[in-house]
């Protein structure tokens, strides 16, 4: 068996591609689904069902959603441009850190301002974290993997000390915890008695934006070459060095962004756990979209959907909601053997 | 097929009705081929005729789908090259098999002595390399590293090492591509040694000249097919290059046109290499419109820190640059296309397009900043695409539509291309870098021919390249680059190949007898 490139990727398969890859992963997970004793289809029925089955776990897939969509674009577009960013999640809790210090009542303005000077206050911050590895690698060389992974502890760090010291909120009862965002910093709610809080419309509205900068601007255009081939890039005369800088600080926005908008529209406060890994599941979801910024939205559905259904589903089986970690990484590594597959055909001989 | 040399010596090799396919194409298809004890049998075809393929059969390196290989009457086994080497096959590939960090003589016994011997009898191997290399004249140093000798020497190490193993048959894939013409004479002379003493030699090649130098019989390929066999003495050029390409080629005709004004003028320009000797050593150059200016020699002598310079890539540490009479002074590549510079790059895959891309998304990457191509930073699409068939059409470019993926289309096509965005809009210097490298015949006469109109067109072109036979068929005036420095300009007509291949080597003493009115000037 051998593997011979394909000249061209139908998009009936660039399409399927990541089904299978969910499907493939399910499969993989039902052997521990049933080691655990509890019966396969009936644990994914339930885990659907808590995903999307009621009015109550639609809107909980959907604010889960809305970080993993901002993380997910961030992830893409670096990505596009092969600037390899792992710090999405150090970049999520910039932004939350700038979210509580600007609209911790510092500025005295209407919700139709504080808004967004809040969020685009959480975007410099995580751009600005993104910016310093951008600009080591363009100047120096220096792996971004490396330096972007490991900012994200020194960002959580960094975190933990405010919120044990400068920022910590003097009525929290000791808690680790920020002051709480004043009331015009928070994001309005969708719905009436749910959580889905207005950084989803947001997230929706920037994958639109995004797609539309890459295909029909001279922005997304650059990006392209660069991405592709920045020698060319180079030689056809584009200024790649801002490329790059400039694809790093929209990244970094975005991952930022995710940061001030779970703030201003869920938890109100800054806290160590304000992400389970949202920065890094949002490279799962460039990853499943093929850094694609609809089909971000997509994926960032599914994974939320897994991670929400399997919350529930945990609570009626003996099935650990660990479950939803593995089921996506799982996917992940099915979606780049379908990758291969999607690039690639198999042939004997 | 059958050798047009009817008995004669004994035939060592016999290959039959060899098949190879990779996916959909036919590499080779059905090829037979014999090969007598002192004969050398030049292999030409075009990139991609299958030349190539063949010899690494032969070789061992693939498995053909169907036919055999007769060595010396017996049956090679497919698929290894070891088996190849003991039936006495030898093969000097296009890049060399050289450990640069060993010497010459460790270079060629290594792998020849058990690895279950105390120690290595190096007098022995030493002086068998010594006999071999006196008796064939080639002449080498055993103890020289490897990485110290010129490609020239390299060459000859490889061919050695061949006959250590004591090869009855000499396989050489492009052997003169990185040669001076002197060392490509050279190289035939051992040739005629080898097969008087009564070798057998494959040479693959593209080169028609080489073929009438070197070769008794020729056998052309074209699309995978053996098209012909014939005795070298039997045929002519003319009749071998419509075989290889299947119709027949005229050569470019250059039109003597008097040179106007200077389009581009470097002045003691000087490039660092950030180690030892600069890549341009105070270079002097004028381009005038109407006028090919070719830059000969043989690669790493300072051509692509030229090009790199005038396509804007890289700023001169000293001297000066003008375009048209101004100086650049920070000249970068979106300002050279706008002062009217149509570069060509060396590299087309790796510099000149973005193969991810489609076709006339490359085709606007040098001016998408025009108003025609976009607004408020958002591109035209649809005026880009107009823009992108009409090129397509003008310039011949084979592809699906303007939505095609660039690396979907042949080297030619992509030349082409490349040729499509820089000149059609009327440039004043053409830089054109190895311009038909890895081209077909069709193609390389189409790009010559659009170079040469547009330079009737008033256009100066500045061409490099490593093929001697381009640069004297185009240029009105040569340069031979030599170690970062370049000398005066010869006019084509008062320089012959031999003289050109003396400067390629550092011999600019000569320049003396070829213009004896700027005796100061090396």
């Amino acid at each position: 068996m051998r593997l011979e490139p394909r000249t061209d990727t139908p998009l009936a398969l660039r399409l399927l591609a990541p089904v299978g890859a969910v499907v493939a992963a399910l499969a993989l997970c039902a052997l521990l689904v049933a080691w655990t004793g509890a019966p396969v289809l009936r644990a994914y029925g339930l885990l659907f069902e808590g995903a999307v089955g009621s009015r109550f776990a639609l809107t909980e897939t959907l604010t889960r959603a809305t970080p993993l969509i901002l993380t997910g674009l961030a992830a893409a577009v670096a990505f596009r441009a092969k600037l390899w960013n792992i710090g999405a999640e150090g970049q999520l809790y910039m932004g939350a850190l700038a979210a509580v210090v600007v609209g911790g009542g510092m500025l005295d303005l209407p919700a139709w301002a504080l808004i967004p000077v809040v969020m685009i206050a959480g975007m410099a911050a995580g751009g600005v974290t993104l910016l310093g590895p951008a600009v080591l690698k363009v100047r120096f060389g220096v792996d971004e993997v490396v330096t972007t992974l490991l900012l994200n502890f020194v960002v959580l760090l960094l975190v933990s000390m405010l919120l044990e010291g400068a920022l910590k909120d003097p009525m929290g009862m000791g808690w680790p915890q920020s002051a709480p965002v004043v009331e015009a910093a928070e994001l309005p709610k969708l719905v009436e008695r749910t959580r889905l809080h207005g950084g989803f419309a947001i997230a929706l509205g920037l994958s639109v934006l995004l797609w539309l900068v890459d295909t029909r601007t001279i922005w997304g255009y650059e990006n392209r070459a660069v991405g592709a081939n920045p020698r060319a890039a180079a030689f056809a005369g584009m200024p790649v060095t801002r490329i790059m800088l400039r694809t790093a600080l929209l990244s970094g926005g975005l991952a930022g962004l995710a940061g001030a908008a779970e703030v201003c529209g869920l938890k109100g406060y800054l806290t160590l756990d304000l992400s389970p890994g949202f920065g890094y599941s949002g490279i799962v979801a460039a990853m499943l979209a093929q850094l694609h910024p609809i089909g971000v939205v997509g994926a960032a559905l599914f994974i939320a959907g897994i991670f929400v259904g399997a919350d529930a589903m945990s609570r009626a089986m003996p099935v650990p909601n660990y479950i939803a970690d593995v089921l996506v990484a799982a996917s992940l590594l099915c979606m780049l053997v379908a990758g291969l597959l999607a690039r690639y055909r198999l042939r004997r001989g | 097929m059958s050798s047009p040399v009817k008995g004669g010596p004994e035939v060592v090799l016999r290959l039959a009705g060899i098949s190879k396919r990779f996916g959909p194409l036919l590499a080779n298809d059905d090829i037979s081929l014999t090969l007598r004890a002192g004969e050398v049998l030049a292999l030409l075809g075009e990139n991609g005729a299958g030349k190539t393929t063949l010899m690494n059969i032969l070789f061992g390196h693939y498995v053909a789908d169907e036919g055999t290989i007769e060595a010396f009457g017996r049956p090679l086994p497919p698929g290894s090259p070891r088996a190849a080497l003991e039936a006495g096959i030898g093969m000097v590939h296009q890049h060399f098999t050289l450990a640069d960090n060993l010497s010459v003589l460790d270079n060629i016994a290594v792998g020849t002595e058990s690895l279950w011997r105390w120690r290595s009898d190096r007098g022995a191997a030493r002086r068998r390399l010594l006999d071999l290399s006196q008796r064939f004249g080639l002449e080498v140093r055993p103890d020289a590293l490897v990485g110290d000798l010129s490609v020239g020497e390299r060459q000859r190490v490889e061919i050695l090492k061949a006959l250590y193993r004591d090869a009855r048959i000499l396989i050489l894939d492009e052997p003169t591509a990185v040669l001076t013409p002197q060392e490509s004479a050279g190289l035939f002379d051992t040739l005629r040694k080898l097969t008087a003493d009564g070798l057998a030699v494959v040479f693959i090649s593209h080169k028609m000249n080489e073929v009438f130098a070197a070769s008794d019989t020729v056998a052309v390929l074209r699309a995978g097919k053996l098209v012909a066999t014939h005795a070298t003495a039997s045929t002519d050029r003319a009749r071998l290059a419509e075989l290889m390409v299947g119709r027949s080629v005229k050569p470019p005709a250059p039109t003597p046109l008097s040179p106007g004004e200077p389009v581009l003028e470097l002045a003691g320009v000087t490039v660092a290499s950030g180690h030892g000797r600069p890549l341009l050593d105070g270079v002097d150059l004028t381009v005038r419109r109407h006028q090919v200016v070719g830059i000969a020699g043989v690669s790493g002598n300072g051509q692509t820190a030229l090009a790199e310079l005038v396509s804007g890539l890289i700023r001169p540490e000293s001297g000066r640059l003008s375009l048209k009479g101004s100086v650049v002074e920070h000249g970068d590549p979106a300002d050279m296309v706008r002062r009217g510079v149509a570069r060509i790059p060396e590299d087309r895959h790796s510099a000149g397009l973005v193969g991810a891309m489609a076709v006339w998304e490359n085709l606007i990457a040098e001016r998408y900043h025009d108003a025609a191509f976009s607004r408020f930073g958002v591109l035209r699409r649809g005026a880009a695409r107009t823009y992108a068939r009409k090129v397509i059409e003008e310039f011949d470019v084979r592809c699906p539509g303007p939505d095609a993926r660039t690396q979907l289309l042949s080297g030619g096509n992509m030349q082409k291309l490349i040729l499509g965005r820089t000149l059609a809009h009327g440039p004043d210097l053409i830089l054109a870098s190895q311009p038909t490298r890895g081209l077909d015949i069709g193609a390389v006469s189409y790009v010559h021919s659009r170079l040469l109109d547009a330079r009737a067109a008033g256009a100066g072109v500045l061409l490099i390249s490593e093929d001697l036979d381009e640069i004297l068929a185009l240029a009105d005036c040569v340069t031979v680059a030599y170690h970062g420095r370049l000398t005066p300009l010869l006019p084509h007509d008062r320089v012959s190949v031999s003289q050109l291949g003396l400067l390629m080597a550092g011999h600019w003493d000569i320049l003396r007898d070829i213009l004896p009115e700027t005796v100061h000037a090396a």
